[in-house]
Order: structure tokens, then C-alpha cells, then sequence
């Protein structure tokens, strides 16, 4: 029977489900008029969430028999989500106003789906697994489709949906089969299980792969990616910047776990086909991309071949020692696209008008002499993209490669510098259109979305000059997995 | 193992092999003087109007949407009506607090007028 | 009892006409019932290998995962009705309103 300490472990997820339950109640009875109300409580719920995950960092533990655990990992990733979600009410704030789209349900939703994330995140048990992605998904299919009747918002809902759908039933497939390989379906019960000698090999083998493709799907690696550009394009702009940014989290989080935990032994396998997907999304992802005018498009393709580099530092991961310091890079590198992605998804949002299907490159002709910080903003975003010194996303990618080297994928880490010489041309070709061509951009009303921009900029700026701090405590943080 | 379902199948065969008989019998003994009234869908009935396919209206999708939400809870009762006693209290608590989420639901799709007809 | 194998071999199967169904239906409502049919497949795979083990706690997830399918179905059968209020198709091959 669980006891208060149960409770106390997921403390975050309770206070948030709590909350997003009050907020739907509350919004009820508040006018049309008046939605900013709930878009300030459900932050205020984001930020108390935020201050118990805060509490309870350093803190470890498993609740609800082995259900869920608690340690430094699942606390970093909750601790990001919850701050995804605040951005994600920043940047919907003024967009769905100017959209009319001021529903309350949009921040329900949302705390829903980042509470989902954080229990994916903390997920001991397969089923938890799976009930934790519902959790975070169900909610994402309604968002997608949050502009109705607007066809490509409706469109890109119904094609996340099918494909959302169709990987979390191969993802159950494959849970059922370590079920049945094994006989448990919690983690401790499935390494008794395969350290007794007692699992079914090929069955455990069938289930490793069926989980990999159904986490495929979710991180939009290659070649499990087409629902991501026309979900993307089509999905309300602060739904598409959380996506790509939470939901990848989210999805990394839980198969990061799973196969450090279950699967060490079949990592000689599971390397090729990791280093399979992970040269594909790079060099797909980045080519692609090249071809892209519509920003959003552009965001996708690249959020494919950025998923292909966090998947770069997990592919040795047989090797503890490796696997150890894969993890703090995917957490560091996580960090650092979250900044970066933010920042360039707000500054799109701050120009976006209304009723489009977002900005063409064009559109952002002349920002840079216009709005300076605006301009400096997508700089700033762009460059880490690439991985220019002095951005956060140079020492993500500097702490990838280096564990690639470490685990000797030494060709891996020569596609991913050549891909990142590829992406420069796409990502250096918004920002010539920003400050060497005449144009009028025009910022949309409402200054939400400028402050998130600046925001994570100054964060991708200020964070470059103290990265060993940074990724010492991610580092130290996931010392207790396991 | 087999055996123990010979007498079903033999009623299966029988029974399929009784009607086709009966129904051939009539067709091949039995007078056939039709009109117009007994060609009716249903004979002493109502006289059938418009199309056979009526559209539903999609108002009835909503119904049957929210119907499989919360029809599909009580899948959680019976387990919980198995082990009631042994839990006690804990077990009353938390089916409290299940029913007060799906309560919220309830009040939330009440509220937006999703169960008003017109 | 018949043996395990039978359940197994009847849920690849189920599996693979879930499958086939969402590569090449175009009618998003049979596509949507294929993905049920994988659901159920990995249903049955949990039920066969719970009574193998003679453990419960096989059958306790099929009770989540057939209420999780019915929150999808309900999700699924609201976007159907949206996307054909707008569209008057929900043809999947016809949603080509997205491009690059």
C-alpha cells in the first residue's frame, strides 16, 4: 500500500495534475474576455511545480513498488520540461490572442502533457512507460489541432495522431513481448529476470527492437520522421516550439533509461542500428533542410538532425563508463537545444501574424536593423544551431563528438562535423536575410514572445562561458541511475 | 480436448442444416402470391418512408464519444471490488479520488453544453 | 488447454494486418481501426503470457491499455469529425495541404 513517502517522490507530477484539474474547473467561469487569467495560473502552477522538483533535487528513491523513481535524472529533465511548459505559456500568451484562439483548454492541456513527460521521465515500470507517453501525447494530438477549423492545424492533428497512434501500439508490441520473454514488466523484475538466465533471448530481442522503432517515432529520428515537418507547420507555433524541444526530451528520457537499464547486453546488436539512425537523421535532416523556405519546415528538419546527434554520444553505450558520460551529454545537449530552439521559435512567433502557417525566410528581411535585440536574438539562436564558439550549443556538441571519440565512433563524428558544415549554409542564410536585405518586418502586438527570445538567448550566450559547471552537475547528477 | 466440444458441433451442423432445409422446403412447396402489402419491409407496420440510410446526426457522435470515456472506467471497478475488503479504507479513499477526477470531466462536459441536445 | 503458441502466432497475425492496414487503407477511420487491431494484438500477447506465468500482473495492463485505446479512440473519432466538417474527406491520401 503506498505510503506518504510515495507520494512525496512525485510530489511535482501531483502538484501539476492537481492543478491542470483545478484550471480546467476554474476556466469554466472565467469570461472570454479574460483568459490571460488562466494562462497566470496555470504559470503559477508551473513555477510550484518547479519549487517542489527544486526541493526534492539530490533526493532519490522509488515509490509505488517500483513504479516510479526518483533520482538526479529524472529531476533535470522535470526541472526542463516544467520550464518548456513556462515558455510555451509565454509564447501562446499573445499568439492565440492574435489568432483568437483563446481557449483555456490549450493550458490544461499542456500541464497534462508535461506532467505525462515528467512521469515518462521517472518511469521504473514498462507499463508506467507507456501510460506516461499516453499521458503526454493524448494531449499533444488535441493541441496540434488547436487552430479548428483551420484545416492545416486539423491536418497536421489527425497525421500526428495516426502516427502517434501507430508507434505507441508497436511500442506496446514490444513491451508485451519483454513481458513475455521475462515474465515482469518493472525494470528491477526484468534485470532479475535476464540476470538469472531466465529471460527468453530472441523475445527479449524482438521487444528491444519494437521499443526502439516506438521511440523512434517520438524523438523523429530518421527514417521514423514524416509526421514531424507537416506536424510542425501545421500545429499552433507555441505548440511546435514545445514539441520540439519537450516531447523530444521526453521521448530521449525514456529511451535512454530503458536501454541503459534492460538492455546492456544486447548493445552490441542495438549499436549498429543506434549508428544507423543516427548517421541517417544527420545527413537527412541536415539536407533537407537546405531546401526548406518556410521556417517552420526548417525548425523540423533540423530538430531530425539535432536528434540524430544527441542519438550519437548513446551508441557505444554498452560500455558503462561511455554510457555514463553519453547521458550527461544528452542532458547537456538537451539544455542547449532547448535554449536555442526557444529562441528561434520566439523570434518567429514575435513576427508571426496571424491566420499563417509561419514566416517564409524572407519575411525576416531587414529584422536586424529594425529590432536589434530581436535581430541579436536570432543571431545568437542560429550560431548555436551550428555550434559556434561562445554559444551554448558549441559546447553540446563539443561534449557529443567528444563522447563519440571516447566510445571510437570516429566516422559518426566525422558525418556529424560535416553535416553541422552543411547546416551552417541554411541556418547562416536566415540570418543574411535578417541583416543584408532590405525589408520591413513587423513585430505582432504583445511582447511575450520577444522576452522569451531574449531571454534564451541570453542564456545560450551567458551559460557558454561556465559549461564544466554545467555539465559537471548533469554529470553528478545522474551518478544515482541505475 | 477436442472431444469435449464433439456434442456443439454436431448441434452447429444440425442446427445449419435444419434451416436450410426449412428454408428450401418453403421455397420449393409453398405458394408465392406477392402484393404490394406484403412485399413491405414490415407487413402490420409502419408504411416505410425516404431512404434507407439515414444520416445520424453528428451531434450523436459527441453522445457516443463521451459514452466510451466513461463506460470504459468501470473496468476498474470490479478489480477493486474484489480486493475491497482486504484493502479497507486506502482502497475507499483512492476510488474516491478516481471518481472525483471523472467527476471534474463530467462537470467540464456538463458546463461547455456538450450533453444539450439542440 | 491449447497451448501458448496458438495465441502467439494469432496475435503476430493481428499485428500484421494492423499493420498492413495503416500502410495501405486510405480511409483514416480503417486505419484508425488497424491501429485498435495492433492494440489488441499486444492485448492478447499480455493475456497469453499471464496465464504461461500464472501471474496476474499481465492481465492488470491490458485493463490500462484498453482504457488508454479508449481515450485514443475517443481523441481519434473528434478529429475524424473535425477534420471532415472542414474537409468533407478523410481520405489520408488527401492530405496534402502541408508541404514544404
Amino acid at each position: 500500500m503506498p505510503t506518504v513517502n510515495d507520494f512525496l517522490l512525485i510530489l511535482p507530477e501531483v502538484v501539476l495534475l492537481i492543478w491542470a484539474l483545478l484550471i480546467l474547473l476554474i476556466d469554466l467561469w472565467i469570461p472570454d474576455t479574460k483568459k490571460y487569467y488562466t494562462a497566470v495560473l496555470s504559470a503559477a502552477g508551473l513555477v510550484i511545480s518547479a519549487g517542489c522538483a527544486f526541493a526534492l533535487l539530490g533526493r532519490t528513491g522509488s515509490a509505488f513498488s517500483n513504479m516510479v523513481v526518483l533520482d538526479g535524472f529524472s529531476s533535470v529533465l522535470s526541472i526542463l520540461f516544467l520550464l518548456s511548459g513556462l515558455a510555451a505559456v509565454a509564447l501562446a500568451y499573445d499568439y492565440l490572442k492574435r489568432n483568437a484562439a483563446q481557449r483555456g483548454e490549450y493550458y490544461t492541456l499542456l500541464l497534462f502533457s508535461i506532467a505525462g513527460m515528467m512521469l515518462m521521465a521517472s518511469a521504473n515500470d514498462l507499463i508506467m512507460v507507456f501510460l506516461s507517453l499516453e499521458l503526454l501525447s493524448i494531449p499533444l494530438y488535441i493541441l496540434a489541432g488547436f487552430f479548428r477549423p483551420r484545416l492545416a492545424s486539423e491536418e497536421a492533428a489527425l497525421k500526428y495522431f495516426l502516427l502517434g497512434a501507430f508507434s505507441s501500439a508497436i511500442l506496446l508490441f514490444g513491451i508485451a513481448w519483454i513481458y513475455g520473454s521475462t515474465g515482469h514488466t518493472d525494470f528491477p523484475g526484468i534485470v532479475a529476470s535476464i540476470d538469472g538466465g531466465r529471460a527468453n533471448y530472441l523475445l527479449l530481442l524482438i521487444g528491444a527492437g519494437l521499443l526502439l522503432v516506438g521511440f523512434g517515432f517520438k524523438i523523429g529520428v530518421f527514417p521514423f520522421h514524416m509526421w514531424v515537418p507537416d506536424t510542425y507547420q501545421g500545429s499552433p507555433s507555441s505548440i511546435g516550439a514545445f514539441m520540439t524541444v519537450a516531447t523530444k526530451a521526453a521521448g530521449f528520457a525514456a529511451l535512454l533509461r530503458v536501454f541503459l537499464v534492460l538492455f546492456p547486453a544486447e548493445a552490441p546488436i542495438m549499436a549498429g542500428i543506434l549508428w544507423g539512425l543516427s548517421a541517417a537523421s544527420m545527413i537527412f535532416g541536415n539536407t533537407v533542410a537546405i531546401a526548406q523556405m518556410n521556417m517552420k519546415r526548417l525548425l523540423a528538419y533540423s530538430s531530425i538532425a539535432n536528434a540524430g546527434y544527441i542519438l550519437m554520444a548513446f551508441v557505444p553505450y554498452g560500455n558503462p563508463v561511455i554510457a555514463q558520460e553519453a547521458v550527461s551529454s544528452a542532458l547537456f545537449y538537451l539544455l542547449a537545444y532547448a535554449l536555442t530552439s526557444f529562441g528561434a521559435w520566439a523570434v518567429m512567433i514575435a513576427l508571426e501574424p496571424a491566420e499563417s502557417d509561419g514566416l517564409l525566410l524572407q519575411d525576416f528581411s531587414g529584422l536586424g536593423r529594425k529590432y536589434p535585440w530581436l535581430g541579436a536574438a536570432l543571431l545568437i539562436s542560429m550560431l548555436s544551431f551550428i555550434g559556434v564558439p561562445l554559444t551554448m550549443g558549441f559546447w553540446g556538441k563539443f561534449y557529443l563528438f567528444k563522447t563519440a571519440v571516447d566510445g571510437s565512433q570516429i566516422p559518426l563524428v566525422l558525418i556529424g562535423l560535416l553535416t553541422s558544415l552543411v547546416s551552417a549554409y541554411y541556418y547562416l542564410r536566415i540570418v543574411m536575410f535578417a541583416y543584408f536585405k532590405p525589408g520591413e518586418p513587423q513585430i505582432q502586438p504583445g511582447r511575450w514572445a520577444s522576452v522569451v527570445a531574449v531571454i534564451c538567448a541570453a542564456g545560450i550566450f551567458v551559460l557558454s562561458f561556465i559549461p564544466t559547471p554545467v555539465f559537471q552537475f548533469a554529470a553528478q547528477m545522474i551518478m544515482g541511475m541505475k | 480436448m477436442l472431444n469435449d466440444y464433439l456434442p456443439i458441433i454436431i448441434l452447429l451442423v444440425l442446427a445449419t442444416v435444419l434451416g436450410f432445409l426449412v428454408l428450401i422446403i418453403g421455397a420449393l412447396f409453398g405458394p408465392r402470391r406477392p402484393t404490394q402489402r406484403k412485399a413491405a419491409p414490415y407487413e402490420s407496420g409502419m408504411i416505410p418512408y425516404g431512404p434507407g440510410t439515414r444520416r445520424i446526426s453528428v451531434r450523436y457522435y459527441l453522445v457516443a464519444v463521451l459514452f466510451i470515456l466513461f463506460d470504459i472506467e468501470t473496468v476498474f471497478f470490479l478489480p477493486w471490488a474484489v480486493v475491497f475488503r482486504q484493502l479497507g479504507w486506502f482502497a475507499l479513499i483512492e476510488m474516491l479520488v478516481f471518481i472525483g477526477i471523472l467527476l471534474i470531466g463530467f462537470v467540464y462536459v456538463w458546463k461547455k453544453g456538450a450533453l444539450e441536445w439542440e | 488447454m491449447a497451448p501458448i503458441s496458438y495465441y502467439l502466432v494469432l496475435a503476430i497475425i493481428m499485428f500484421f494486418i494492423g499493420i498492413l492496414g495503416v500502410l495501405i487503407r486510405r480511409n483514416a477511420l480503417i486505419v484508425f481501426m488497424s491501429l485498435e487491431l495492433m492494440f489488441n494484438a499486444a492485448n492478447l500477447v499480455f493475456v497469453a503470457f499471464s496465464r504461461q506465468y500464472q501471474a496476474l500482473n499481465g492481465q492488470i495492463s491490458v485493463f490500462f491499455v484498453m482504457t488508454v485505446a479508449a481515450a485514443e479512440v475517443a481523441i481519434g473519432l473528434a478529429l475524424m469529425v473535425t477534420i471532415f466538417r472542414t474537409k468533407h474527406s478523410i481520405d489520408v491520401d488527401q492530405m496534402n495541404n502541408l508541404k514544404g
